[in-house]
């Protein structure tokens, strides 16, 4: 036995269990506005591909200083709030119904189906003839793109409710109303909370699509603006305050979800 | 309150699944179901909650539940089946906020019971912190908290380790012996069966018909583990399903 190589057993477990790592997603950020910077800086990217990060960053300023920035950033967020509002607060409401009453899935489920596919934003002009030029037609393409995504994730999220926990209240008598409330809702949270991660990324996405028809702000507009003027720097500008905006959506939903979700194993 | 079984029978589509089944389920005794896998044994035990209708045979409440009884037929699942985002005393308090108690009154009897299990401790711990007899325990509180009339147990401690089933087991002994409460538990752990049951009914495989019924006069409080007579009771117990079971197992195969 012990004449015999002694090898330790080769390690194969690893992986497949993504941990939490800091900063390397600032890193990420830094090194590639870094790259962009050196590149057009050298000459080696021309001022036509790509504008120089530290004029973005100058325009950005110009654009605090004038109190535009706060102007075209108070109207979007306006328009997003609410659109996102009522489009994820229906589909949320509509998505439970779904997944409670046979009569309503049955119904709605073959619709929802037929209309997520449609790019909410070919409707557009449909909107502005319903809801008028103004923010009317904005608040709806961005509540409509909102609430189908909302709807398939709220209805699956009930769907996946652990049916045991279910049969758990009937047996105690709970009534139909406390089920839901104390039990479908809260057992569906994880998923709707996820579902809502991708409805409001493509309410951003359509806020941007809304303000580029007849908006006077808003960063939709600017966007624009400097697109049809192929001034470089605000469009990147505009587009840096879309991906912030992004950022911090996704980062308030991650607060909401440590919140709501610190049960979860 | 006692619960009769008048002839029940059961078919999932024409698929039968229990026969016949006529039992007396007394007030103050813990009747074990034992049998072999797929006899019908849960399906029985949500008869007798109202959670199922059987095809044929009615399921008989004799006499009136107490009247501070709120949920007089109580489960205690297999998998616990706590609201993970409740911790221990709201997962009692759940099933008390649907009868109007004063909060006083709810703060007291989930105090109370919370105690008797032991748990006072754990009150404001979330489930994921809890080991699994703990959660056994937690949902043990949460049915005590009803004041049942008769407790529906579909093989409460098969989910956990045998030494927590030991201690466990003897934590129903020390509930009942204290307040005797009626019971249908049903088991797959013969062990289980004479350690915790007045009666013991043996169900034949599917469907299931009642093959035997063993008594056991020993008193609760004096049975310990392997003792003896215990020990025989189980053998015997085993004589009767062994076939049964094997019969069974082989039958599942051919599903
Ligand atoms: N809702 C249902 N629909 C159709 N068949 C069912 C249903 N519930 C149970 N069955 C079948 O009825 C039979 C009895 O099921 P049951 O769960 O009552 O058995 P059991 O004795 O509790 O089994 P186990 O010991 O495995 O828990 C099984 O063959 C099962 O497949
Ligand atoms: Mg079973």
């Amino acid at each position: 036995m012990s004449d015999r190589p002694a090898r330790e057993v080769t390690f194969r477990g690893g992986g497949f269990a993504p941990k939490p790592v800091k900063w390397v997603g600032l890193i990420v950020f830094v090194a590639l506005i870094a790259f962009a910077e050196w590149g057009t800086r050298s000459g080696w990217i021309s001022a036509l591909t790509l504008p120089k990060p530290s004029d973005v960053l100058a325009t950005f300023g110009e654009l605090y200083q004038s109190g535009l920035l706060f102007k075209h950033l108070s109207v979007s967020l306006s328009r997003l709030a609410v659109g996102a509002f009522f489009g994820a607060a229906a589909g949320i409401g509509v998505g439970i119904l779904i997944g409670l009453f046979s009569m309503i899935r049955a119904g709605l489920v073959p619709l929802v189906a037929a209309i997520f596919p449609i790019p909410k934003i070919a409707l557009l002009p449909l909107f502005v003839i319903w809801f008028g030029i103004d923010e009317g037609s904005k608040y709806a393409l961005i509540a409509f793109g909102t609430f189908t995504p909302t709807v398939v994730a709220t209805y699956g999220a009930v769907d996946n409710v652990d049916r045991g926990l279910i049969r758990m209240g009937q047996s105690f008598g709970l009534s139909w109303l406390s089920i839901v409330r104390k039990i479908v809702i809260p057992g569906a949270m994880p998923g709707i909370l996820s579902g809502l991660r991708i409805s409001l990324a493509i309410a951003i996405i359509l806020l941007v699509a809304a303000e580029m028809l007849g908006a006077e702000f808003g960063i939709g507009a600017y966007i624009l603006e400097a697109g049809s003027l192929y001034d470089l720097e605000r469009l990147f500008a505009g587009v840096v305050i879309l991906s912030l905006l992004g950022v911090t959506v996704s980062f308030v939903i991650g607060l909401i979800e440590k919140r709501l979700l610190r049960w979860r194993s | 309150m006692d619960i009769r079984l008048d002839g029940v029978g059961h078919y999932y589509d024409d698929f039968e699944v229990l026969r016949d089944i006529t039992l007396d389920i007394p007030q103050g005794k813990i009747v074990c179901i034992v049998g072999p896998s797929g006899c019908g044994k849960s399906t029985l035990l949500r008869f007798i909650g109202g959670l199922e209708r059987p095809t044929s045979g009615k399921v008989l409440q004799l006499g009136d539940p107490p009247t501070d009884s709120l949920n007089p037929l109580t489960y205690i699942f297999q998998d616990f089946a706590l609201l993970p985002w409740r911790s221990v005393a709201d997962n009692v308090s759940l099933v008390l906020e649907d009868h109007g108690l004063a909060a006083s009154d709810a703060k007291r009897i989930i105090d109370d019971v919370l105690t008797r299990t032991n748990l006072a401790d754990f009150a404001n711990a979330l489930p994921k912190q809890l080991s699994g007899g703990m959660k056994q325990r937690v949902a043990i509180a949460r049915a005590l908290a009803v004041n049942p009339a008769v407790m529906l147990m579909d093989e409460p401690l098969s989910a956990l380790d045998s030494q927590t089933r030991e201690l466990l087991m003897d934590d129903l002994i020390g509930l009942w012996t204290r307040a005797p409460f009626t019971a249908v538990y049903v088991t797959h752990n013969l062990n289980e069966a004479v350690r915790l049951g007045h009666s013991i009914v043996v169900l034949s495989r599917r469907p299931g018909q009642i093959r035997d019924i063993v008594h056991l006069d020993k008193p609760l409080a004096d049975r310990r583990f392997g003792d003896p007579d215990l020990e025989q009771h189980q053998q015997h117990l085993w004589q009767l399903m062994r076939d049964e079971a094997r019969a069974a197992d082989a039958e599942l195969l051919h599903v």
